[in-house]
C-alpha cells in the first residue's frame, strides 16, 4: 500500500504501469482519477487545496487499510495533491489490485467515497467573482452509508 | 494544548494554530471557552454542525473527552476527491 500527499503533479500513466507491474496473482486493476472541473457559467482561474499535514496521510492510510482488508484486495495506492492547481489538472488518483474486477471496482469507489469526507482536504475555487470554499454536498455523506 | 484552525474556520478566526491554556474537559467545553473570548470566535463557533474536530488528528463527536490532548483541530466538512 503506499499514500502520498503531495504538491507536485503526477504522472497518471507511469503510476498505473507501476502499480500493475509483477502482479502475478491479480486479475484486475481499477484506477480513478479526480480532476479540476471548470464551470462554463463562471470560469475558474484556480484550485486551492488545503490540508491537515499529519492527519491526512494517518486518515488515507487507515482507508486504504480498510479498503484492502474489506475488498480483499492485493494493494491500493492513493496519490493527492495540495496547492494550487488549474483547470484540467489532475487533484488526485486512486489505485486497487485484486483476482477479480468486483472487488477491484468496489475497493476503489469505497475508498473514494471515504477519502472524500473523511480525509482532510479543503477545496477552494477562484474565480473572477472571487474566491470561495466549495461545500461538502449532503450526496457525499450519505454515500457512506451503503458501505 | 494547540488549537487548529482549517479552510474558512481559520480565515473567520485570523490564524492557522494557537496555544490555549485550558481545563476543558471535553471539546464541548473548549468550545464554550473559545466563543466567549472574542466575537471572532463566536461568529466561527455559532454553528456546530458546520463544523468537525479532531483531537490529536482523530475525528471525534464534540461530546469527546479531552484527557491527554495535546492538539485539536476544529475546520468545515471535508472536500477531499
Amino acid at each position: 500500500m503506499r499514500v502520498a500527499v503531495q504538491e507536485a503533479p503526477f504522472d497518471l500513466g507511469q503510476e498505473s504501469i507501476d502499480f500493475a507491474r509483477g502482479r502475478h496473482e491479480m486479475g484486475a486493476i481499477v484506477t480513478f482519477t479526480g480532476l479540476v472541473r471548470d464551470s462554463p457559467e463562471d470560469p475558474l482561474q484556480a484550485m486551492e487545496i488545503e490540508h491537515y499535514p499529519g492527519m491526512t496521510e494517518a486518515a488515507l492510510a487507515d482507508i486504504a487499510e480498510q479498503a484492502i482488508a474489506r475488498f480483499d484486495l492485493g494493494d491500493a495506492l492513493v496519490i493527492h495533491r495540495f496547492g494550487r492547481l488549474e483547470p484540467g489538472a489532475l487533484i488526485m488518483m486512486v489505485a486497487t489490485a485484486a483476482r477479480h474486477r468486483g472487488n477491484a471496482f468496489e475497493g476503489a469507489e469505497f475508498l473514494m467515497d471515504y477519502l472524500k469526507s473523511r480525509a482532510p482536504f479543503w477545496k477552494r475555487e477562484i474565480s473572477a467573482n472571487g474566491a470561495e470554499w466549495v461545500a461538502a454536498r449532503d450526496a457525499d455523506e450519505d454515500a457512506l452509508k451503503r458501505w | 494544548m494547540d488549537i487548529l484552525y482549517f479552510a474558512w474556520v481559520r480565515e473567520r478566526i485570523g490564524l492557522p494554530r494557537e496555544q490555549f491554556e485550558t481545563q476543558a474537559a471535553t471539546v464541548m467545553e473548549l468550545v464554550q471557552e473559545l466563543r466567549a473570548r472574542e466575537d471572532r470566535y463566536a461568529v466561527a463557533f455559532s454553528d456546530l454542525s458546520a463544523l468537525r474536530v479532531a483531537v490529536d488528528q482523530k475525528l471525534v463527536d464534540f461530546d469527546a473527552s479531552l484527557a491527554d490532548a495535546r492538539e485539536v483541530a476544529f475546520f468545515p466538512p471535508m472536500t477531499g476527491g
